[in-house]
């Protein structure tokens, strides 16, 4: 299933231009700050907010069974209830008055089909979802885990096309958001369609995503690998975003190897054994001409590969066993006179490194 | 009953219940003013209930004006409750979520006989709907519909009074929801009017529970529109606060009777309702 889309909304002030195709079994996921348009491509995708400019198309390998959504020049505008467009919510957004099972039999029971069908439907759901036994829980009662998949199942249950998750795991807190995030890639890796999911953590497009489209002010400012981005930032919001080190490895006896054998000291809110990535925010590097001796469990030698100076900060790129990128400040630039090709050590503490499952 | 909290655990050291030391103290000012308050509303009642001639009371209020009386009210009350129900949900929801020009003109015409003295409102509708009123003649020529003094008229005029309690309090409700649970509704293949019927009214129903007793108190209650409108006939227009002020009058001791029994009807509806009233949650996720 391809997801075809040239967006056009403009809402109030606020302007959202934005070229996006899904192509079948791929995972897009969108990336943005507050306030960039993500949420608006989502509903515009689901039909909950009409396109003024553009085109939203879904089909199969067969070109000429072209389903067209929207399309304002043409005059089509299929509503969000005739879509083949299944929508994970912000929140859930599970219905508090019904049943787990009510919730997940909901989009066939509007479909019109026979309740209990529909249940023994639901049913199988609950079931793929390791939600047996949950089928009379109040959507309250529920963590947060079990909601995204209740949340899931519901959205699955009508057989869509295309999927779409609004930021699936910002509603979890920080213990649970691992074991959740791996869980929803399995969940996802099982869908065969389109997906496409907005988030605003760098770790969610890593973990979930095949590419990632990184939109800023209703527009997007770069695509591609998340590894291509990392090496290209392309913006000051880019580099914030993605410009955190995102170094892969293993973790085995409590400690963090890289691919390469590095070894990282860190922190992980679970347990952790196997692939797993370090996220080292580069404001939380300190670089130094001579091997320091201090308490920082982290002392990384490398070489200046690039610098790259804003307004107030200034980043350092970092060759070495680990490549690192390292945000100081100009004052501390020219105070340590660094050049490309020069040998520094970066220095972090291990609360500076959080461990995350892969 | 002497020792304040404060004194009793001092420092908050014994028993392990320091908690109580740090409870809020009411200002004596204000507990009187509310105690002059709660008297305010008690002593009425009391002296009523205080002249009722209790030994007589059951023959009274099973006489024959009475239960034609009682049997009225239920019925229109009821029938308004309804009417309300059937034509203010969609007002209010237009009020909440329809953008139209002169919205704001509507609502406070929607609301007007709700502060307007029921009287005028009975001359309106007299006016109007009589026999020689605007509409009213027209209904008479051309269907042989004559209004006033039937129970219609009374229906018509509770309703008239009652609605706007029903439609502020759902359009509140309305305009509380989230909707995103309608919009999460839709993705999942529903219709608008599924959304409603499913999502919607389901969110809203503490709201139109509360708003649906406000419309039948008040139409319980009505009197000067009803007196007006639809006149006092015993069994057709002759309802229970009509016959109340009647009695007194001719028989105060049929007034006093009929006035208990709805004190008695509207206070155990309003106490078997306070956990609606209390629960103040309108909207999916508010409780």
């Amino acid at each position: 299933m391809i997801l075809r889309a040239r967006l056009g909304v403009t809402l109030g002030g606020f302007d959202l231009d934005v070229a996006l195709d899904v192509e079948p079994g791929e995972v897009v996921a969108l990336l943005g700050p507050n306030g960039a348009g993500k949420t608006t491509v989502l509903r515009a995708l689901a039909g909950l907010t009409p396109l003024d400019r553009g085109r939203i198309e879904v089909s199969n390998a067969d070109p000429a069974a072209v389903h067209v959504l929207d399309d304002p020049v043409a005059g089509i505008f299929v509503p969000p209830e005739r879509r083949p467009v299944g929508v994970v919510f912000q929140e859930y957004l599970l219905f508090p008055h019904m049943s787990v099972l009510d919730n997940v039999a909901f989009g066939l029971r509007a479909r019109g089909v026979d309740r209990r069908v529909a249940a023994r439907h639901a049913d199988t759901w609950l079931e793929r979802m390791g939600l047996d036994g949950f089928a009379d829980r109040r959507p309250a009662s529920l963590s947060g885990g079990q909601a995204q998949r209740v949340a899931l199942a519901r959205a699955l249950a009508t057989d869509p096309d295309v999927l779409l998750l609004d930021e699936p795991l910002a509603a979890l807190d920080v213990g649970t958001r691992g074991g959740v995030r791996r869980e929803l890639r399995r969940h996802l890796d099982g869908f065969t369609g389109s997906r496409l999911l907005v988030t605003h953590d760098p770790v969610d497009a890593q973990v979930l995503a095949d590419r990632v489209v990184v939109l800023e002010n209703g527009r997007i400012v770069q695509a591609g690998t998340l590894a291509d981005v990392t090496a290209h930032p392309r913006s000051r919001y880019v580099a914030d975003l993605v410009g955190t080190n995102l170094v892969r490895g293993r973790v085995r006896d409590r400690t963090f190897t890289t691919d390469a054998g590095a070894m990282l000291v860190g922190h992980s809110d679970e347990p952790l054994a196997g692939p797993a990535y370090a996220l080292v925010q580069p404001a939380s590097i300190a670089l130094h001409r001579a091997p320091p001796d201090g308490s920082p469990r982290n002392v990384i030698p490398g070489t200046v590969a690039g610098i790259d100076e804003h307004l107030d900060r200034v980043r350092v790129a970092l060759d070495g066993p680990i490549p690192l990128v390292a945000e100081i400040t100009p004052a501390a630039l020219a105070a340590l006179a660094l050049r490309p090709g020069d040998e520094v050590w970066s220095v972090f503490k291990a609360t500076e490194v959080a461990i995350y499952v892969a | 009953m002497g020792e304040t909290p404060v004194v009793a655990h001092r420092r908050g050291t014994h028993r392990g219940r320091p908690q109580r030391v740090g409870r809020e103290r009411l200002p004596v000012g204000a507990v009187v003013l509310a105690t002059i308050a709660v008297a305010f509303f008690a002593a009425p009642f009391l002296g009523l209930l205080w002249r009722v001639p209790w030994s007589d009371a059951w023959q009274v209020a099973t006489s024959e004006t009475v239960r034609r009386a009682l049997w009225l009210s239920a019925r229109t009350s009821l029938a308004s409750t309804v009417a309300s129900l059937v034509l203010g949900v969609p007002l209010a929801w237009a009020l909440a979520r329809v953008d139209f020009p002169g919205r704001s003109l509507v609502r406070a015409l929607a609301t007007l006989s709700m502060v307007l003295p029921p009287v005028v409102g009975g001359v309106a509708l007299f006016f109007s709907f009589g026999r020689r009123g605007l509409f009213g003649q027209y209904l008479d020529q051309w269907f042989g519909i004559t209004l006033p003094f039937t129970t219609t008229a009374v229906v018509m005029a509770q309703t008239f009074v009652a609605m706007p309690f029903l439609v502020l309090t759902v359009e509140a409700a309305l305009r509380q929801l989230d909707r995103r649970f309608e919009d999460a509704a839709r993705t999942l293949g529903a219709s608008r009017w599924y959304v409603f019927r499913r999502v919607t009214l389901p969110s809203i129903r503490p709201a139109l529970v509360a708003g649906a007793v406000l419309a039948w108190a008040r139409a319980l209650g009505e009197f000067g529109a009803t007196i007006t409108f639809a006149g006092n006939l015993p069994g057709t227009t002759q309802t229970m606060p009509l016959a109340t002020y009647l009695a007194l009058e001719s028989n105060p001791d049929e007034a006093l009777v009929i006035s208990v029994v709805l004190i008695a009807v509207s206070f155990s509806v309003l106490v078997g309702l306070r956990e609606r009233w209390l629960g103040g949650g309108t909207g999916p996720g508010a409780g």
